[in-house]
């Protein structure tokens, strides 16, 4: 399919409810303001000082004062606030952000998340991600589905865990998938795919719903209809 | 009150293995002007405290290069692949700290306090050796202080109290930092008279400075 990052940034922007407070990971995660549903305002806290991060500066207005968590040129929106690195923990620790969108290395059938460090290879940090899927009350993996055909929705993490038990969603180009008690529940897909070829595509076992919905890409109206940010 | 120098001069308070945090967080709010002095410095066997490595070629990152740095403790160094490479080859020490902790953790070790309990890390490699303390039925890792011999820090007007505002979201771990080591130096973006900076909006108090750097006394980019 093309435009599968779109239509996964799209998808998780519709879980997100005008007034929340939204952290979101470097990458595709970040795409996800550009498809915020109409009427949905989100306040987007960065963990290195804002709350009430703004767009992307226009050229030649960058500041070095001011920067986004991947070290890119950052604004703060009028009526946001800039906080030191403690409080803004605090924040996350103390459960005032309503969501979190991150990518993963792997997931599982429990909800345990891998995403900071492959030993040997990659050590990139776990950065703010250990206290943002602690803190954070709803916990989003937006994702391409495999890892080049590799299953990352797997029935046990193998990759050193970020967190155990802390994943509520998973987003994806083939579908939603939600974490429950009994397993992974494909609660809607993509029918550019078959539910076959989204099974083959996971390794741990999903639960499918009488009810599982279908979403076709021109079923999320921001996706088509592009807005500006915020 | 604090002691208006140079960057040099600045630089010449850190010493062979000496603990050192620097404020920031990817270049924003890290004082590049004193890091600079330090590259010329030389100090060797140090322990950096920062929140990330910046990228090759930028702050802190020039310490590493020029193998100044013994140990680094950051939460995330994935944007200079220069500290995997030395990391693998066993060059340099890396401690990998969740980034709320490390914020924490700090701000313990200067607010005298005996550490933290959090649930960051439970159930990871970041729980091993750690105590878990159960406190209204929920479980808790045990993080302990964290001071330096040292912290450098930036701020973007400085008063000759050495009281500090930040500009931006400029102001990250050096908020912290400022408060967390036996020596701590500031540089001045700008320096301001009294009354310049209102007492309500004092982020940093002057009482926790001992240095202030004035980069315009002769910084030379390294």
């Amino acid at each position: 399919m093309e435009n599968v990052k779109g239509y996964i940034a799209a998808r998780v922007a519709m879980e997100l409810k005008d007034g929340n407070v939204v952290n979101l990971g470097i990458g595709l995660p970040t795409m996800v303001v550009n498809y915020l549903p109409e009427g949905v305002r989100i306040i987007l806290h960065a963990e290195n000082g804002i709350v009430g991060s703004g767009p992307k500066p226009a050229p030649g207005m960058e500041s070095t004062y001011f920067v986004d968590a991947g070290g890119q040129p950052a604004s703060v929106v009028l009526g946001g606030a800039c906080i030191d690195s403690a409080t803004s923990f605090g924040i996350i620790r103390g459960g005032h952000v309503d969501a979190t969108v991150l990518g993963a290395l792997e997931v599982d059938e429990e909800g345990n998340l891998a995403n900071w460090i492959i030993p040997g290879k990659m050590v990139p940090g776990m950065g703010g991600a250990m206290d943002l899927v602690t803190g954070a009350k709803k916990v989003i993996i937006a994702m391409e589905h495999t890892n080049k055909g590799v299953p990352k929705i797997l029935k046990k993490c193998r990759l050193p865990l970020t967190a155990p038990k802390v994943v509520d969603l998973i987003v994806t180009e083939m579908g939603v998938i939600q974490v429950t008690d009994k397993g992974l529940e494909l609660i809607e897909y993509n029918p550019e795919f078959t539910i076959e070829q989204i099974q083959a595509a996971t390794e741990a076992t999903l639960i499918i719903p009488r009810d599982v919905k279908e979403r076709w890409a021109t079923d999320i109206p921001a996706l088509s209809a592009r807005k500006s940010f915020l | 009150m604090a002691k208006i120098i140079t960057v040099d001069e600045a630089a010449e308070h850190i010493k062979d293995g000496m603990s050192v945090m620097v404020g920031g967080f990817m270049g924003c709010g890290n004082p590049l002007a004193v890091v600079d002095a330090l590259v010329r410095r030389g100090s060797k066997d140090l322990t950096i405290i920062c929140n990330d490595a910046a990228w090759p070629g930028f702050g802190v990152a020039k310490l590493i290069t020029n193998g100044q740095v013994k140990k680094l403790i950051a939460t995330h160094v994935g944007l200079n692949k220069e500290v995997g490479q030395k990391m693998n080859s066993g060059e340099l020490e890396v401690d990998l700290i969740p980034q709320g902790t490390f914020a924490e953790r700090i701000r313990c070790g200067g607010n005298g306090m005996g550490g933290f309990l959090t649930p960051t890390g439970l159930g990871t490699m970041v729980a091993e050796g750690k105590q878990v303390i159960n406190t209204n039925g929920r479980d808790y890792l045990l993080e302990l202080p964290l001071r330096a011999d040292a912290a450098l820090i930036v701020g973007y007007k400085v008063d000759r109290n050495g009281n500090v505002w930040y500009k931006g979201n400029s102001r990250t771990f050096n908020v912290v930092m400022a408060t967390a080591a036996d020596l701590v130096i500031v540089e001045a973006d700008n320096i301001v008279e009294l009354g310049d900076i209102e007492p309500e909006n004092v982020v940093t108090q002057g009482i926790f400075i001992d240095y202030i750097a004035d980069p315009s006394r002769g910084w030379r980019n390294a």
